[in-house]
């Protein structure tokens, strides 16, 4: 076998074509079944797509780098499951291009984060997260609610997102940008057509609490208070989801 | 550095400078108000100011017609230097996210680049790739030319690759701070970016093979697997998980051609064999080359170097799961990783073993060298982060150790306790060997920089590992009523002094690495010696300390 070797050493093409076989295998192995065996991500049928402005808002997070201290992915341990809710599921993050489920948490889980506290309560705590919490180390986020949200590329975000398999329709597509703004908007004609389009389930509220145009922080307040409510498959035994 | 071209290669590096400049101004202009106009005019400045210094440079005399009978190191001295500067700037910016751990209120601006959440990848991307990545590429042109005993295969090439591929770490920290970040950990960059670092790639590899091809040795030295292995390994993994799809050419944001499970899966398929190919190939490469070189003795174990390779090229790309315990990725991915995890502690301590194996007949060597007593350090601290790595895969000790500060220490031991100081002790050694000199400008600071970075190693990871392990912890504690004892904030109070404690490691680390600076200045400025390394060249004869099959 080391002789063998001996002789490998002396063609340097050989040794890279061991190299990249070699290396191949693992990840061969592990990760192409995951898109072939069909109980890794399991059916559920209420899973609702991110609406305009929670994409917006999730696009926001990543931006500005919040998964480096909060993760989304609650484990099947008690302790977690007590202080967090029902363990993560797979198809929880069917539609997440990329996953958020994050490696760190410096501050808490967010993955069932939406309901927990009040459009005011982050709108606050995103400004100055010391006002409310004067122990915590979270970054203040200020500018999020002087910043208007872009939302005349959403259409655009969309459309990607559908080539990816997201299932946005035509209509979801081409009446982004109203949405997004719609959404923000209560008790008016756009924002009926948000719920009509994404489901009565939708929280459609002035989240950032001042009128006008979206914000940044509209987006952000909006896709935290979506967290772990694109479907109730968690609140399911494991049996009976299957 | 550019005189080395000949007037054919100073027009061509002309030409291609003023369209990668005129591809600038094209982003910016149709970037708009997407972030990527920023990018665009970033590449324009540097296009501008790279395409003036090759002018200036223009009418030097013609470098020799016959340069093969000596080695190419301007390539290799650019990249030490860089990856210095590379380094206080990670270091810097690591220690100050450290401190905002401690008070958040260290921000000093209410800006958005200056917040946490963009800092940190601009510490790991400067550190792992700035610091990290330069280091690699300067050492492996290093050393494979003299492995091989010839010179680079191109004078052109090796400058693109540094230029190239430090274009690429600006690209990223920058977008960082402007708010371009894909979210996969440790690849931030957005595609465009990681177009690029392809193209530099591929020009890297077909540089080293072409190397490797000149080599008057018939058998390709030890350190040359490694450095092959770190470069066509990085290739995979980076192409596999930048898969995405942009918004359009000319905005900076894609999303990521997987979801969830499989982009998980993936990301962490990444994610640690960037730690393999990346941090622990490349610089046993490095270690293969300069431990021996220095302690004046050949490797330990010809068998156990093989075993060691290819235990590591096989076990590592079944790892990355082990990120993943508890997680909706099914069971038997998360023990396969556990299972191949366990396994890898073979062949790591097989490498570390065999560096301290290499190292014996040599021990009043590490004692008196600060340079040798670097690399001894490093394989100390490789395999005892190998074995903490493979400890916090099993997946019982893992429920406790996952998303803590355990993990963060246990990154920091590895990384500063194994590849900055495998790095440092082959910057020490290569300095004075590239700039002709007797030794190092102060011995004694290189001392002083081994003790200030040893301690502020041992105080980071102690700091961490208490940390980690209380917060996990109080995480799970439960009271007597059977409820859970702790608030979440409560354990971030409790992480307070601990949190302190690591921002002064970092500082100490960081210091460190300021009188490396220093010291490598110093050395560059003292007059040349003629008389040192006679062999230094291709023609010399073949060192006995790197001969093969033994």
């Amino acid at each position: 076998m080391f002789g063998l070797h001996y002789k490998l050493e002396t063609k340097a093409i050989a040794l890279v074509i061991a190299i990249i076989g070699v290396a191949s295998i693992g990840g061969i192995v592990e990760i192409a079944p995951l898109f072939t065996i069909d109980q890794t991500v399991e059916e559920a049928p209420d899973m609702r797509v991110l609406t305009p402005l929670e994409l917006a808002g999730r696009n926001i997070y990543i931006r500005e780098g919040c998964n480096a201290c909060h993760s989304q992915m609650i484990r099947t341990l008690r302790d977690e499951v007590e202080r967090y809710g029902p363990y993560s599921r797979a198809v929880e993050s069917q539609y997440d291009h990329p996953m958020l489920w994050g490696s760190k948490r410096t501050g808490p889980d967010l993955a069932r984060v939406g309901g927990k506290y009040s459009d005011a309560w982050h709108t606050a705590h995103l400004i100055n997260p010391r006002d409310l919490v004067p122990q915590s180390v979270m970054p203040a986020y200020p500018w999020l609610a002087r910043t208007q949200l872009r939302t005349d590329d959403l259409a655009l975000h969309l459309t990607r997102l559908r080539q990816l398999g997201v299932p946005y329709n035509e209509a979801m597509i081409a009446n982004a940008a109203a949405d997004a703004a719609g959404q923000a908007a209560p008790n008016t004609e756009r924002a009926w057509d948000v719920a009509d389009r994404y489901g009565e389930a939708t929280n459609v509220r002035d989240f950032d609490g001042a009128h006008g145009a979206p914000t940044e922080m509209d987006a952000l307040v909006a896709y935290l208070q979506m967290l772990g409510r694109q479907t109730s498959i968690a609140e399911t035994p494991v049996g009976e989801a299957q | 550095m550019l005189s080395e071209l000949t007037t054919g290669q100073r027009q061509a590096a002309m030409v291609f400078l003023a369209l990668f400049a005129f591809g600038g101004l094209f982003v910016a202009g149709f970037g708009g108000a997407d972030p990527i106009a920023g990018h665009g005019w970033l590449v324009l400045a540097i296009a501008l100011l790279s395409l003036f210094a090759v002018l200036t440079r223009y009418f030097d005399p013609e470098p020799a017609a016959d340069r093969s009978g000596a080695y190419y190191d301007a390539p290799v001295k650019a990249g030490i230097i860089i990856a210095m500067i590379w380094a206080v700037a990670g270091m810097f910016v690591g220690d100050w996210v450290a401190w905002l751990l401690v008070n958040p209120n260290l921000t000093f601006v209410e800006e958005a680049w200056a917040s946490f959440g963009r800092l940190r990848p601009v510490h790991t991307t400067a550190v792992i790739f700035g610091f990290g990545g330069n280091a690699l590429i300067a050492t492996s042109l290093y050393v494979v030319q003299r492995t091989c005993r010839t010179r680079l295969a191109g004078h052109l090439s090796p400058l693109f690759v540094l230029w190239g591929y430090n274009l690429f770490c600006l690209l990223a920290v920058t977008g960082y701070l402007w708010g371009i970040n894909q979210s996969k950990e440790y690849a931030e960059p957005e595609w465009y970016a990681d177009i690029w670092l392809v193209i530099v790639w591929v020009v890297y590899f077909v540089l080293y093979l072409r190397t490797l091809a000149r080599r008057k040795e018939p058998h390709i030295y030890v350190a040359n697997w490694y450095y092959l292995a770190f470069i066509l390994v990085v290739a995979i993994l980076h192409i596999v998980n930048g898969l995405a799809l942009p918004l359009s050419w000319a905005q900076a944001k894609s999303y990521s051609l997987f979801s969830g499970v499989q982009d998980a899966m993936t990301q962490w398929w990444y994610g640690h064999n960037a730690v393999a190919f990346f941090l622990t190939a490349g610089f046993l490469g490095m270690m293969y080359y300069y431990l021996p070189k220095r302690a004046g003795r050949p490797i330990f174990s010809y068998r156990l170097s093989i075993i060691s390779f290819w235990g590591i090229t096989f076990f590592y790309m079944w790892a990355g799961s082990h990120h993943l315990h508890y997680t909706a990725l099914p069971q038997w991915v998360q023990t396969l990783g556990m299972t191949f995890s366990l396994m890898l502690l073979i062949p790591s301590w097989a490498s570390a073993g065999n560096a301290l194996l290499t190292l014996n007949g040599a021990w009043h060597k590490v004692r008196d060298d600060a340079t040798l007593r670097f690399m001894f350090l490093a394989a100390v601290f490789y395999g005892l982060s190998t074995f903490e790595g493979s400890f916090m895969a099993i997946r019982s000790v893992n429920a406790l150790s996952h998303y803590t500060d355990w993990t963060v220490g246990h990154v920091h031991a590895g990384a500063l306790g194994w590849v900055a100081m495998i790095t440092f002790g082959a910057i020490y050694a290569s300095v004075p060997w590239l700039w002709k000199r007797q030794s190092m400008w102060s011995p004694a600071l290189v001392e002083v920089h081994f003790w200030l970075a040893l301690a502020g190693t041992l105080i980071y990871v102690f700091a961490m590992w208490n940390s980690g392990i209380i917060q996990g912890l109080m995480w799970r504690t439960y009271n007597e009523s059977g409820t859970l004892a702790y608030s979440f904030i409560e354990s971030l109070e409790a992480m307070h002094p601990y949190y302190i404690a690591r921002a002064v490691g970092g500082l100490f680390f960081l210091i460190g690495a300021l009188v490396a600076c220093y010291n490598i200045w110093m050395t560059i400025r003292t007059p040349q010696t003629a008389s040192v390394l006679k062999d230094d060249v291709p023609q010399g004869r073949a060192d006995p300390t790197l001969e093969m099959g033994r």
